[in-house]
């Protein structure tokens, strides 16, 4: 896992810094001369060949490192040190620690609304499998999995906030300072991306515990006289978890990662809306910054995932 | 109405003209057509077929696992004075794992993979009884002492890939008992496992059932391993029962030339003759398109013995040829017997 962190390292710094463009010259407004370049150039460091970048990059990850270090007002950045965004003049990591907890009730609020959602008409639907029951809810499936989350966002601002005002606009206030307002806020959020996957989980599940309910334990579980709920959802869906625990650690860290549309369709400050405002900007330091941080955690949740395997499955525990 | 009055002086279990027919994109699949067989209380009875000879889903729908949705199912199945197929869901589940259980064929995958095996059978016991956790854990140790598995205090918390096949059918007789169930349906409960513990389960099930006086059916392909342990013995061809008799009835004069087959195929240590084993040639029928007449027929040597053909046009009756020994034949009963007596003989290794 730390040769991957590695080498995901060098991948994200390199692919980014060796793009042609020159982020010197972005630097400078309108009236630029070469000269105030190439002292920007050297206050970023940016004159030194790439291998030492690097090395001071990941150098700053652990220790700490100072921009500019020679101008009269040197940058501190302290470890764990991602770089400094000349565009907003802030350091990376507290551009990030600022917009990760957004993105994080974001994320955790949605994954258990789609959870629950998905799984329990999963359920439903296998119970009542073939009947019109089953095909209603496979059909709102559909509509859920082919409808862009732009769209559903657009459409339940319209209605819910601007027609209805049921209600206020959307305005992002930490659920420690005012937990009524951010549920507020939230909710709409989390319904249209719990919409999108709770379509996914409920195929999913159900296809699931379908496959599992013609295995042998699950006739066992039958003959041993138990309700049809406990066959399905003990032995039935025990047995077919593996594959949603996947899928699930997956997407809550893609998630984690930045929900770049709906942040952006609900003007929430999250790691989604800063990736895009950056990638605009090209404001390189912040992008590698977060896609580093956005790789690192898709790397934990695997890691998260195979672990759950061992919870969840016996046979893979290691005695 | 009638259904009260009549089950009073029934066999234990009686099952009357059971039909089970699954629909399936190719047509109506009738693995089961008019099978009829009654069990008097504590004893066993046999029923021997090929694969697809319906032997299994005749069981599973006495145990109330054929999935109503998806077959239709007829007949009458009277267990102790109560019928089964009109029950419904709930009264029937309260029967399942109490008053009748199953054994089923592989143990491997009969266990569910994830719970520890004495969380499995607790489970059968808590869905029946209202017993406390650590003295349905008491109960389950018992009973798993019970059907011999060694250093059970340790067993008891053991995942099913911790045991072998031998062992993960123990706990699956001692999950099946452990309700003390009147009626046991033991299908193929020895098939996936090697002959030496073949011959420990089989002979474990014999000494429940003493013990526990318990009435059990014998689901097998195997007439070889019937003879020990079965009272009667019925031979299910096509779906249908094509011969009835108590177990040395059937062996001493077998009549149904598929019978006959079948005994000519079990290999046996104490003959010498013949040198080579005697399969049945052909495939058993297709579900679908079973033959006209006789469902034997193709595979019969001795069809063209029955004058006007009728093997070919008209199905055989279950007619006794003897008190308590039904046959459908359409052979008349005296050639049969001829033909029988013969086989046998080579069977025997005596001279022809």
């Amino acid at each position: 896992m730390l040769v991957l962190l590695f080498l995901l390292s060098i991948s994200v710094f390199f692919l980014f810094n060796l793009l042609p463009g020159d982020p010197a010259r972005l630097t400078c407004g309108k009236a630029c001369t070469p000269a105030i370049i190439e002292a920007n150039r050297h206050r970023l460091g940016l004159d030194e060949p790439p291998l030492t970048q690097y090395v001071k990059f990941v150098s700053g990850i652990f220790v700490g490192r100072t921009f500019s270090p020679d101008s009269p007002e040197p940058i501190v950045c302290d470890a764990p040190c991602l770089g400094y965004s000349f565009n907003r003049h802030e350091l990376v990591t507290s551009l990030i620690a600022r917009s990760a907890p957004v993105t994080f009730w974001l994320a955790i609020g949605a994954f258990i609304l789609w959870l629950t959602a998905g799984i329990s008409l999963g359920i439903f639907a296998a119970l009542r499998r073939g009947r019109w029951q089953d095909r209603l809810v496979m059909g709102i499936s559909l509509i859920g999995y082919s409808l862009p989350s732009f769209f559903i966002g657009l459409v339940l601002i319209f209605f819910v906030i601007i027609k209805l005002q049921w209600l206020p606009f959307p305005n992002y206030i930490s659920p420690f300072e005012n937990p009524f307002q951010f549920f507020q806020t939230m909710l709409l959020p989390w319904i249209v991306l719990a919409t999108l996957n709770a379509a996914f989980y409920m195929r999913l599940t159900r296809n699931q515990v379908l496959e599992v309910l013609g295995d042998d334990y699950v006739r066992t579980a039958r003959a041993k006289g138990l309700p049809e709920r406990r066959v399905v959802v003990r032995h039935a869906l025990r047995a077919g978890l593996t594959p949603i625990i996947t899928a699930a650690g997956l997407d809550l860290a893609y998630l984690l990662g930045g929900a770049v549309i709906s942040e952006n369709v609900f003007s929430l400050p999250g790691l989604g809306s800063l990736i895009v405002t950056s990638v605009t900007d090209s404001d390189l330091p912040v992008i590698t910054g977060i896609t580093l941080v956005t790789a690192t955690i898709i790397i934990f949740a695997n890691l998260v995932v195979d672990l759950l395997y061992a919870v969840v499955d016996p046979r893979v525990r290691i005695a | 109405m009638m259904r009260t009055s009549r089950s009073l002086d029934r066999p234990f279990l009686s099952v009357t003209d059971l039909s089970v027919a699954f629909p399936t994109e190719d047509g109506l699949v009738q693995a089961v057509d008019g099978v009829s067989l009654s069990v008097e209380r504590g004893k066993t009875l046999a029923i021997v077929g090929e694969s697809g000879s319906g032997k299994s889903v005749t069981a599973q729908a006495i145990m109330g696992l054929i999935n109503r949705n998806a077959a239709k199912v007829s007949g009458e199945i009277w267990l102790d004075g109560q019928e089964l197929l009109g029950l419904p869901q709930h009264e029937m589940q309260a029967l399942m794992g109490s008053q009748i259980a199953m054994i089923f064929q592989d143990p491997m995958s009969s266990l569910h993979p994830f719970y520890r095996i004495g969380d499995q059978i607790t489970e059968a016991i808590r869905a029946h009884r209202k017993v406390g956790a650590a003295a349905a854990r008491r109960e389950t140790i018992e009973m798993l002492r019970h059907v011999g598995i060694p250093a059970v205090e340790r067993r008891v918390d053991a995942y099913p890939h911790q045991l072998s096949g031998g062992m993960r059918q123990r706990v699956m007789i001692a999950m099946a008992l452990i309700n003390s169930p009147a009626l046991l349906i033991a299908d193929e409960p020895s098939t996936a496992l090697d002959v030496t513990v073949q011959a420990q389960i089989l002979e474990l099930i014999s000494r429940l059932q003493a013990e526990f006086g318990t009435t059990v059916i014998l689901i097998t392909h195997d007439l070889g391993i019937v003879a020990d342990v079965a009272d009667d013995v019925a031979v299910m061809y096509g779906g249908r029962i094509v011969e009835v008799a108590p177990t040395t009835v059937l062996y001493d004069r077998p009549e149904m030339p598929y019978t006959l087959g079948l005994l000519s195929s079990v290999p046996r240590m104490d003959r010498e003759l013949p040198e080579r084993l005697d399969p049945i040639r052909g495939n058993p029928p297709s579900p679908i398109r079973l033959p006209k007449g006789c469902v034997f027929q193709p595979r019969c040597d001795y069809s063209d013995r029955v004058r006007g053909g009728a093997c070919l046009t008209v199905r055989p009756d279950l007619l006794p040829s003897e008190p308590d020994h039904l046959v459908r034949c359409h052979l008349p009963v005296d050639e049969r017997q001829t033909i029988s007596r013969d086989v046998l003989r080579v069977l025997s290794g005596a001279p022809q």
